[in-house]
């Protein structure tokens, strides 16, 4: 029979090092169904049928946030065999105020204090029988830092699931409070068993809108309400938090030993520095620098170019020594396709299409190992919680997180890692935000294009590349206000009361497991679709007819293929934007492999073979073929509409939605086709004094954008999970 | 009356009511801002917003229209 074992607690307990160490690398991560919120389970260490399933971090089991509700869909709808409730011994006040909630839930509990030798040194004691008593479950004292406890505790767990004897709550409230429960209680009737009674009760009477959806009659309990709300004077809900905690501070009182005077810790010391009201900034742009430099200009760099231009490239040099010579990997199957005399379309298809396509998604994983690395460890230690305390004033007005700073800088490399970094970003809205905005920021990849338009039609005016960060950085802004004000978001509420949890040094193996986890899910959740992307393109760019004959083509026959035959099709679109011509429209989807491919197309394009990163050797012909206006348009859409096929595959793999997947993509589209024809046509109309219908369109769009811009709402209070189907679904 | 927005850096006031409702009450209580409760107010962030607190032996940071909603003295 296996045993089905939850750990639960509070963020920065130690809970996920705990997991670590009790499952080993038997686990299993995923997300939680229809949401995005990490799901992670493994097998005990030494038991084949023993589950331990690693609950999202969370204060309460209030209905306010994605991973309360789904934390408490599990514990209410699966019903765990036993919980692990994991306590900060050094926090041990706002543990146990979740634990008050768990022990209702009727299941058996066991308490897991952590962190007990951080506080004996602090000189302070929590005397574990007293507590256990008080509270009506088991406590151990563990250290999961060290693995001392643990392994007592897995087997307590697993005895108690055996034994089936869930957790006896032995709290009580205020004598009023207590009678409306147990007036509930009765009302409930049989439609709840016995031991769970006092959780729905408490439900019920904090107006738990959630609950209701789990109860098939709900009993009416707006007297009861009533009666509490006049004797106290508060809403229920508050009545009953603060009752917990009325208890909470009792049994404290009567088994923890604080130390009296107040000693600065090295956690106090470090933040007194790094917060510090004038050095905070200063540190903060060091510590930025320092990711940036190593993650994308430096070692990240020095990566991803190995992966592209070497591994998938021409080759490399182990350790740069000249006689090493290690070929790439296309140039080895090359090899072995020429031997074995494979078909020249079969051949195209394994090279250009799936090795290209397995290149592009692990060019980019060397790099984001790396900066990987910076993420897990800045998250840990406790400076990404700074992060987002030092800059939320900035972002907060764009509906973003002040974590959003780092997805962005990494943005400015490359948007994939970029989109990736938004994972640090726990709230749901915010992060969301961020992973429909990131891609707007220039990254390198679009810095030849920026090149070849400045190039070509501004004599390599100084004003087009500054210009384009502009338009990135306002793009975000706009979109963040306009976005927040949507019914996409406007949903759910994002209360910014943060812990700042004490720093403390990362253990190697909880930052390298997380960069691997991070890097896996992108290889195996962003892999397909960045793959099949690639051999779609690669079909419609090489095959076509050629006086009738349908067939594979040469690279310099474009103008053939299908998909010019597509871009002819689609290029009326364009025309509104000043760049109605196909090879243009062509331009613009062959920079969906990579963007920089749209200079390279065009080379082709231009009837040139080979041509300079930033086409230098056709700006006369493009600047023959499309006034400044058009080509400005063209560069502006090709910086904000949907990312490169590796970007896009991060967005999926971070919204985990298709939904949210494709209405980010459409609005990045949108918006970039939008700008594109308010540049074009007022553009013309200031340059050339042309005006026509699509002068009068521009004026509508930037009207209705401003309305949009200012346009009055009101933050919804609700948090817009159908907990149902987040209750059912396995 | 005053609330814990008004409080000066460095001082330590006792929380006497939370104004308010919904989920930035709920959560403002979650974390142990209750009534009775110490809180010492710690820092104010570079730009001004958010403050960070100290209460219940803990950090906490919250954002100063938050603040608004609780009445200490």
């Amino acid at each position: 029979m296996s045993v089905k074992i939850a750990l639960a607690g509070n963020p920065n307990c130690g809970k996920t090092t705990l997991f670590n160490a009790l499952t080993g690398s038997n686990q299993f991560v995923g997300n939680w169904p229809g949401v995005t919120v990490e799901k992670k389970e493994g097998k005990l260490k030494g038991h084949k049928d023993v589950v331990i399933m690693d609950l999202p971090g969370i204060y309460s089991l209030s209905p306010y946030t994605l991973e309360e509700v789904v934390a408490r869909n599990y514990l209410i709808g699966e019903r765990p065999d036993a919980i692990i409730n994991i306590v900060d011994g050094t926090n041990i006040e706002r543990n146990l105020y979740l634990s008050t909630q768990i022990m209702e839930l009727g299941i058996p509990v066991i308490m897991a204090i952590n962190m007990m030798d951080l506080l004996e040194k602090s000189g302070e004691k929590i005397d574990i029988a007293k507590l256990g008593k008080d509270l009506g479950c088991e406590v151990v004292e563990i250290s999961a830092l060290k693995g001392t406890g643990i392994k007592k505790a897995a087997e307590k767990a697993v005895a108690l699931a055996q034994s089936k004897k869930s957790a006896e709550v032995v709290h009580s409230f205020d004598k009023k409070v207590e009678d409306a429960i147990d007036a509930v209680k009765v009302m409930l009737g049989s439609q709840v068993p016995e031991e769970q009674k006092r959780f729905f009760a408490i439900k019920l009477l904090e107006r738990d809108d959630k609950i209701v959806e789990q109860l098939n009659t709900v009993p009416d309990v707006s007297n009861e309400i009533k009666a509490l709300e006049d004797a106290f004077d508060d809403d229920t809900e508050s009545i009953i938090t603060n009752e917990r905690y009325v208890y909470i501070s009792s049994v404290v009182a009567d088994s923890c030993k604080k130390n009296g005077a107040k000693k600065l810790t090295t956690s106090d010391k470090i933040d007194r520095i790094v917060t510090n009201r004038w050095l905070a900034l200063p540190i903060f742009a060091v510590v930025m620098f320092i990711v940036y430099y190593v993650s994308v200009s430096t070692v990240g760099d020095w990566a991803t170019t190995w992966a592209n231009d070497g591994v998938f490239g021409d080759g490399w040099h182990l350790f740069g020594i000249k006689s090493l010579f290690i070929p790439s990997v296309p140039s080895i199957v090359e090899g072995a396709l020429n031997a074995v005399g494979c078909a020249d379309w079969l051949s195209g298809l394994i090279l250009d299409g799936i090795v290209a396509g397995v290149g592009a998604v692990l060019g980019f994983v060397p790099q984001m190992l790396v900066l990987f690395i910076f993420l897990a460890f800045l998250e840990s230690c406790g400076y990404m919680a700074r992060v987002a305390f030092i800059m939320d004033r900035i972002f907060r007005k764009f509906g973003l997180s002040g974590k959003s700073f780092i997805p962005m800088l990494i943005g400015t490399g490359c948007g994939v890692p970029g989109v990736m970094a938004s994972r640090t970003i726990e709230n749901d809205r915010d992060r969301k935000m961020t992973i429909m905005t990131t891609t707007f920021i220039p990254c390198g990849a679009k810095l030849p294009i920026i090149a070849l338009i400045a190039g070509a039609l501004f004599n390599g005016a100084w004003w087009v590349a500054p210009s384009a960060y502009f338009v990135g950085i306002a793009a975000i802004i706009c979109s963040g206000i306009i976005l927040k004000k949507t019914k996409m978001f406007a949903g759910e509420p994002a209360p910014f009361v943060m812990e700042l949890p004490a720093y403390h040094m990362p253990t190697v193996s909880n930052v390298l497991r997380s960069m691997w986890e991070r890097a896996w899910s992108f290889i195996k959740k962003a892999g397909t679709i960045i793959l099949l992307s690639t051999i779609i393109l690669w079909f419609l760019m090489n095959f076509g007819w050629v006086d009738g004959n349908f067939g594979m083509l040469e690279a310099e026959q474009l103008n053939d293929s299908i998909l010019a035959t597509i871009g002819n099709v689609i290029a009326p679109i364009f025309a509104p934007l000043g760049w109605g011509d196909w090879k243009m429209a062509v331009a613009a989807v062959t920079g969906l492999i990579a963007k920089e491919n749209v200079v390279g197309t065009f080379g082709i394009l231009f009837g040139f073979a080979e041509v300079a990163e930033d086409g230098s050797e056709f700006w006369g012909q493009l600047a023959n073929s499309l006034p400044a206006v058009a080509a400005y348009s063209f560069l502006v859409f090709n910086l904000l509409c949907a990312p490169c096929f590796a970007a896009m595959g991060a967005i999926k793999r971070e919204m985990n939605n298709i939904k949210w997947f494709f209405f980010a993509i459409g609005y990045q589209c949108l918006l970039a086709y939008v700008v594109g024809l308010c540049i074009y046509q007022v553009g013309t109309l200031i340059t050339a004094g042309t005006f026509g219908i699509g002068t009068v369109v521009a004026f509508v769009l930037i009207i209705g954008f401003i309305y949009l811009l200012f346009r009055p709402y009101k933050e919804s209070n609700t948090l817009n999970v159908n907990v149902k189907s987040v209750a059912k679904a396995k | 009356m005053k609330t814990l927005k008004e409080v000066a850096v460095g001082q330590t006031v006792t929380v006497k009511k939370l104004s308010g409702a919904g989920p930035v009450k709920r959560r403002i209580m979650d974390m142990g801002i209750t009534k009775g409760v110490e809180v010492y107010v710690r820092k104010v962030a570079p730009l001004g917003d958010p403050v960070e607190v100290t209460v219940r032996g803990y950090e906490l940071s919250l954002r100063r229209a938050d603040a608004e909603m609780i009445e200490v003295e």
